[in-house]
């Protein structure tokens, strides 16, 4: 039924579907992973505490790699991803 | 104002983190959902053509002897050869199931080149040792895609492969130049550093 007032739902609603959940998790957790590093080792983040530290070792900090490659996997390939999983669950 | 060798391995770290991430996305979506849009179908061939292309400064940077530049040499070509054909079958210019064997020979390659540059014994130091672990890792991971020519579809073929390169990030990230590996560090190997 769809009227002006009421219209029904999708069958498929969005991030029901496992797939698409799992895509969605997997920057996310990534991040976390991340995170959590830095957390145990905070002596791998030279950048709190810079003093007499290198250019190489203030630019290059490894759990900040990971969180970094996180975001970047869930802003630009998750999330259309993501779109593009729900579009087709919807056709 | 170049960096030490545990750097460079961090951001290859990064790049497999990358790749493994595509690759396991890709097994949970299916290759339908996967190339509806163009671009992403280039990613996971594009980067490991890239990585190939970055090996190249670490050849011509990290001379420590004669078989790293010969092994990082390799290596660059076998990496790019890889991408460069999945790239290709990836445009649809080539169309032979063969070319997919490229990736596995690349990652082959890969793994004979980290262990043949790698001159000193497992418990050594923890480069030596991730050296060890990260080529044979990478020898037994060539078996995924070698599989995946054979059988294209499977799900956990792929998710095998895209686990195993994300535990080869893992193990590129716990590279350090000096640091003892389960309490072993060699004295020739020098006063280790965090």
């Amino acid at each position: 039924m769809s009227t002006q007032l009421v219209r029904e739902l999708p069958a498929v609603r969005p991030y029901a579907g496992t797939r698409a959940r799992a895509i969605s998790l997997l920057g996310p957790l990534t991040v976390a992973a991340g995170v959590i590093w830095a957390i145990v080792q905070p002596y791998r983040l030279t950048l709190l505490h810079p003093h007499g530290q290198g250019f190489w070792w203030l630019a290059i900090e490894p759990p900040l790699l990971v969180v970094f490659a996180g975001i970047v996997f869930a802003v630009f390939v998750a999330r259309p991803l993501v779109a593009d999983l729900e579009a087709d669950a919807a056709a | 104002m170049q960096p030490p060798s545990e750097m460079v391995h961090w951001l290859f770290g990064m790049g497999l983190l990358w790749l493994g991430l595509l690759k396991l996305a890709e097994a949970i979506v299916g290759r339908e959902v996967w190339e509806r849009r163009p671009w992403r179908a280039y990613l996971w061939p594009g980067l490991a053509f890239g990585l190939g292309i970055l090996m190249w400064p670490v050849m011509t940077f990290f001379t420590n002897s004669a078989i790293h530049m010969v092994a990082h040499g390799a290596w660059a070509q076998a990496l790019m050869a890889m991408g460069a054909a999945e790239l290709g079958l990836a445009k649809g210019k080539l169309k032979s199931r063969w070319w997919r064997l490229a990736t596995p020979i690349g990652i082959a390659v890969s793994g004979a080149a980290f262990l043949v540059h790698e001159q000193n014994g497992w418990f050594f130091a923890r480069s030596a040792f991730l050296h060890h672990l990260v080529g044979w890792t990478l020898l037994g991971a060539a078996l995924f895609p070698l599989a995946l020519v054979f059988r294209p579809r499977s799900i956990v073929l792929k998710a095998a492969f895209a686990v195993s390169v994300i535990a080869l990030s893992v193990m590129l990230f716990s590279d350090r130049d000096l640091a003892p590996v389960f309490g072993h560090l060699s004295p020739l190997a020098g006063p280790p550093h965090r």
